[in-house]
């Protein structure tokens, strides 16, 4: 029954995770042209918008004219489309209508604190969403009733609102963390940790309960299995069999739900940035779009679309890490 | 935000089959209470006009900033305008772009989903990968692209957003169709020639109209809580425009001079986006009818109470395993049923006995009684079980889980499934090997290999290097027996260890058992509705019905002259042996369910000798002879031309 496969050590063996990840690869280079487009088509649908946005309404039909001659609006769709995505390929994004600066530049500046919000809500998540779902599911009854009534409502409460009670509890009424800034990591550690627990907590809740939950059915599903049964019965403490092997299991389906948890996060800096004045891409996201920086927007776009690509990437990975069916096969 | 919840759950909607949602919707408290409060923010909000104290452009400024009072009775902004009254108006702008959101993503998502699930295939195919890269685009950040081109127009930022979330009604409603296109009347539907858009339209949307009804009311929370999200960053209208959304914004902005203007916008979305879900959820919960097992606690305990009423124990050093009044209930809220009843059998040191009866007569149960493994629900309420002279019925469970493995071990039916896919073979075994002998990791794997080599696996080096599905049943089967090896026990419980595998395998296996039983002296416990596996290997033999034994003999007396007109039924259908569903074509009828045993004999429905005194009282189990039980009234009137 064995299939030679299996002649081989399966210990060691990447090339199946590296084809895991080629194909993983392959499939985002469509979905990076398709996001890129969609936005490019969505903005050219309205013509004029942005020469209007540089000089405003009042300009004279010339005065049009000649800024879109030299921004080369005044070239056929496709030509201005291809011209774009070519530059944005070299790194190239062109420079903010609203201060001429380049693009690339301005989000590059805002990369630091972004990355920092995602990254440790996602950790935040993670921890907190695995621990409370395995408790949920060990104890059931009370903690279990508890824990679905706190993420109905964190999940009801928008994060932003959350955000600004935080910030009025916490930071106005006692002043436990700063109201609002960002401290970089290089700056200070403990002024970087300060700053970043409030808007951490604010969009973590949701992803929290997203992660309880699925950890929580996990692990029910897994420890009603046939293989709890053998281990129990072969006379393997409990402990080992709830934190090796149930758990284990259960991380495979709770992976999978990590990429629609950091997109909901990263949905969710836009929303908070703001709240917390923390300087990130969210924040000059809503700033271009409230600015009619299209260029600005166009920039942040591909930014977002390759960080998605990236950690559905790493997702990917440790799917196929946890899963030996995926690494092997 | 909680675009996650919606997709997570997406998969799970099912297709219901005889509903009225409504009504059963009324009888639970929440979701009554859910819905009177959303129809009455709903009908406050279009009554506006009419039911607003003030004008919500009108400025005061004399009264800038106050907590609610008798004249504003929720306060006012920094402009002085009433806080009720822009609540009011700010509900039909927030309740619009729900509207806008939900329709267009339903309009885009059912006819979509119906396609890719009707016709599956290709089409399904290319849909759904378009669905997977839609997914993974943050819908808000195209819609602030949207901003940029066509500021302040919140109207088509909510159609983007209902063209970018599309995807999760899609996916239930795909999900849902697929469910029902497999169904007979389909395909029926199909043979006789009705065009597919009639057959989605009249026959496959109407059953998929619950999951629809759940999908759409918890995207309504989701497109709320999207809708508030774009009117607080400010990008929608002016300030004048009231929405809920960007009142929220409006009372960030003076959060310093003045904290209450956040909380009254706040605190009535989240109270919408509540009763949206609760409805939603309890639509599901009404629509797609669970089994819903209890859900107890996966660590539960044997009742160390019941031990004052239990029969009296029976300590016998001549027996190796001693159950006595062994009793199982099934504790739901409502009422306990019970599943196994008062069982008492023992078991000599290298006997081999057999458990026989058709599926559902408390076998299985039986067995995980004594090994405190009952699954969640199922109770030990009665009983004692004495092993090696010891009474283990008290032993905490702490410590119980010492007592397996190492004096009793245990083999199921379905022998992959049995072994953890996320390790090696190898590893399993070390990690059971060294959980009863302490020993270093490299004896740990030499002992592996050698129980390997025990259960007969070709090559065990190798074997010990791969997962449970990479092996097939039998070698599965192999493995397990050698995990259940490794504690050393002197009782194996075999739950019916080859009713999975294939004829050749199933005699490999018996024939591995027996071998191993000679070799280490183990008594074994076999669980089985197979007459031709008790003849191999059982010395004696006990028959279930109904939660009861029914008939204890030698193996060899049962085949010879059986007792019980239950036994007898069993063996009538020897020749065909039981099928796989362990239901057996001599007799009529089938067992009866827990919980509707009759009060006289259990079995009087089905057997043909059956006289009304049968069915009056209990029957007990009557000692025929040394070695022969049986719980029949009219042994000596049926059996009488042959038993003696």
């Amino acid at each position: 029954m064995t299939r030679t496969k299996c002649e081989t050590d399966t210990r060691g063996n990447f090339s199946p995770m590296l084809k895991l990840v080629m194909r993983r690869l392959l499939f985002s280079v469509p979905l990076f042209f398709f996001v890129c487009s969609t936005s490019y088509v969505l903005i050219a649908l309205i013509p004029g918008s942005i020469a209007q946005t540089i000089l405003g309404i009042n300009a004279t039909a010339e005065e049009y004219e000649a800024v879109n001659r030299s921004l080369g609006l005044d070239r056929p769709f496709l030509e201005r489309y291809l011209n774009w995505f070519s530059n944005a390929l070299q790194g190239d994004l062109g420079n903010s209508l609203y201060n001429s600066e380049p693009v690339s530049q301005l989000i590059n500046q805002r990369l630091e604190a972004t990355f920092s919000i995602i990254i440790s809500c996602t950790l935040v998540c993670l921890v907190f969403g695995v621990t409370f779902g395995v408790i949920s599911a060990l104890r059931g009854g009370l903690i279990d009733r508890l824990l679905d009534g706190i993420s109905a409502l964190g999940l009801a409460v928008p994060n932003f609102f959350l955000g600004v009670i935080l910030v009025q509890l916490f930071a106005l009424r006692f002043s436990v963390f700063p109201a609002i800034g960002y401290v970089s990591l290089g700056e200070s550690v403990s002024g970087w940790f300060h700053s970043m627990v409030l808007p951490v907590v604010t969009l973590s809740v949701s992803g929290i309960a997203v992660v309880t939950k699925q950890t929580r059915d996990a692990m029910r599903d897994v420890l009603g299995r046939p293989f709890i049964r053998t281990l129990q019965s072969n006379g393997v403490p409990q402990r080992s069999i709830i934190f090796k092997h149930a758990l284990r299991n259960a991380a495979i389906p709770v992976v999978t739900v990590i990429g629609l948890v950091f997109v909901g996060i990263l949905s969710g800096t836009v929303l908070v940035e703001g709240v917390f004045a923390v300087p990130g891409l969210g924040g000059l996201a809503v700033s271009a779009a409230s600015t009619s920086d299209v260029t600005l927007i166009q920039g942040i776009v591909v930014y977002f679309t390759l960080i998605i690509i990236s950690v559905n990437l790493v997702v990917d990975v440790l799917y196929g890490f946890l899963n030996p069916k995926i690494r092997n096969s | 935000m909680s675009d996650v919840v919606d997709l997570q759950e997406a998969d799970k909607v099912n297709v219901n089959y005889e509903n009225s949602p409504l009504s059963e919707l009324f009888r639970r408290p929440f979701a009554l209470v859910a819905i009177i409060v959303l129809v009455m923010i709903i009908v406050s909000s279009l009554l506006a006009p009419f039911l607003a104290p003030y004008d919500p452009y009108a400025m005061e400024f004399s009264r800038i900033l106050t907590y609610p009072t008798r004249q504003n009775w929720l306060g006012t902004d920094g402009m002085g305008r009433d806080v009720l009254s822009r609540l009011l108006f700010g509900g039909r702008r927030s309740l619009l772009s729900v509207v806008e959101g939900v329709s267009v993503a339903l309009t885009l998502g059912i006819p979509l989903g119906l396609v890719a699930g009707y016709f599956g295939g290709w089409t399904d195919r290319a849909i759904s990968r378009f669905v997977e890269m839609l997914m993974s685009i943050p819908a808000i950040i195209l819609v602030l692209v949207v901003f940029s081109a066509l500021p302040r127009n919140e109207d088509i930022a909510m159609v983007t957003f209902g063209v970018l979330s599309f995807t999760t009604p899609l996916r239930v409603v795909r999900a849902a169709t697929i469910q029902v296109r497999g169904e007979l009347y389909i395909t029926a539907a199909r043979v006789s020639g009705l065009s597919h858009l009639r057959i989605m339209l009249r026959h496959v949307f109407p059953r998929i109209r619950g999951p629809i009804i759940v999908q759409g009311t918890l995207f309504c929370a989701y497109a709320l809580l999207f809708g508030i999200g774009i009117a607080f960053l400010g990008l929608t209208g002016g300030t004048e425009d009231p929405s809920w959304g960007g009142m929220i914004g409006e009372g960030t902005k003076v959060i310093i001079q003045q904290s209450w203007l956040i909380y009254p916008p706040g605190i009535l979305s989240v109270l919408v986006i509540l009763c949206f879900s609760i409805i939603g959820n309890t639509i599901r919960d009404v629509v797609v009818k669970d089994e819903t097992v209890a859900q107890q606690s996966y660590s539960r305990s044997v009742k160390k109470n019941f031990l004052a009423s239990s029969p009296k124990v029976v300590t016998n050093d001549e027996y190796l395993l001693s159950v006595t009044g062994l009793e199982v209930k099934y504790l739901t809220n409502k009422s306990d049923v019970t599943i196994v009843d008062g069982v008492t059998f023992a078991i000599r040191a290298g006997e081999t006995v057999g458990l026989v009866g058709e599926s559902g007569c408390g076998k299985s149960v039986s067995a995980l009684a004594m090994l405190r493994l009952l699954p969640n629900g199922l109770e030990m309420t009665g009983g004692s079980v004495v092993f090696d002279g010891q009474d283990i019925t008290g032993v905490s469970d702490n410590d119980f889980y010492r007592l397996r493995g190492s004096t009793f071990a245990y083999i199921s039916q379905e022998p992959q499934a049995s072994l953890d896919p996320t390790f090696t073979i190898g590893s399993l075994l070390c990690e059971v090997i060294r959980s009863h002998e302490k020993m270093t990791k490299s004896d740990a794997k030499r002992r592996a290999v050698e129980l390997l080599a025990l259960v007969e696996l070709p090559d065990p080096e190798r074997v010990a290097q791969l997962r449970a599905y990479e092996l097939s049943g039998g070698m599965a089967q192999r493995v397990g027996i050698a995990l259940a090896l490794a504690g050393r026990p002197k009782l194996l419980i075999a739950d019916e260890p080859t009713t999975a595998l294939d004829v050749t395998v199933q005699a490999e296996i018996l024939a591995l058992l027996r071998r191993l039983q000679i070799e280490t002296g183990m008594a074994i416990l076999l669980i089985t509705h197979n007459w031709g596996v008790v003849s191999e290997l059982c010395d004696r033999t006990l028959v279930m019905y109904a939660g009861q034994i029914v008939e204890h003999a030698s193996a060899q007396s049962l085949f010879d002259q059986s007792l019980h007109p239950y036994t007898q039924g069993l063996l009538g259908s020897l020749p065909k042996q039981s099928n796989e569903h362990g239901r057996l074509s001599a007799i009529s009828g089938s067992v009866p369910q827990p919980g509707s045993w009759p009060a006289g004999c259990r079995f009087a429905q089905r057997c043909q000798y059956a006289t009304i005194a049968c069915k009056e009282d209990q029957i007990s189990l009557i000692t025929v002879s040394a070695n022969h039980e049986s719980r029949c009234i009219r042994i000596h009137e049926i059996f009488s031309s042959e038993a003696r």
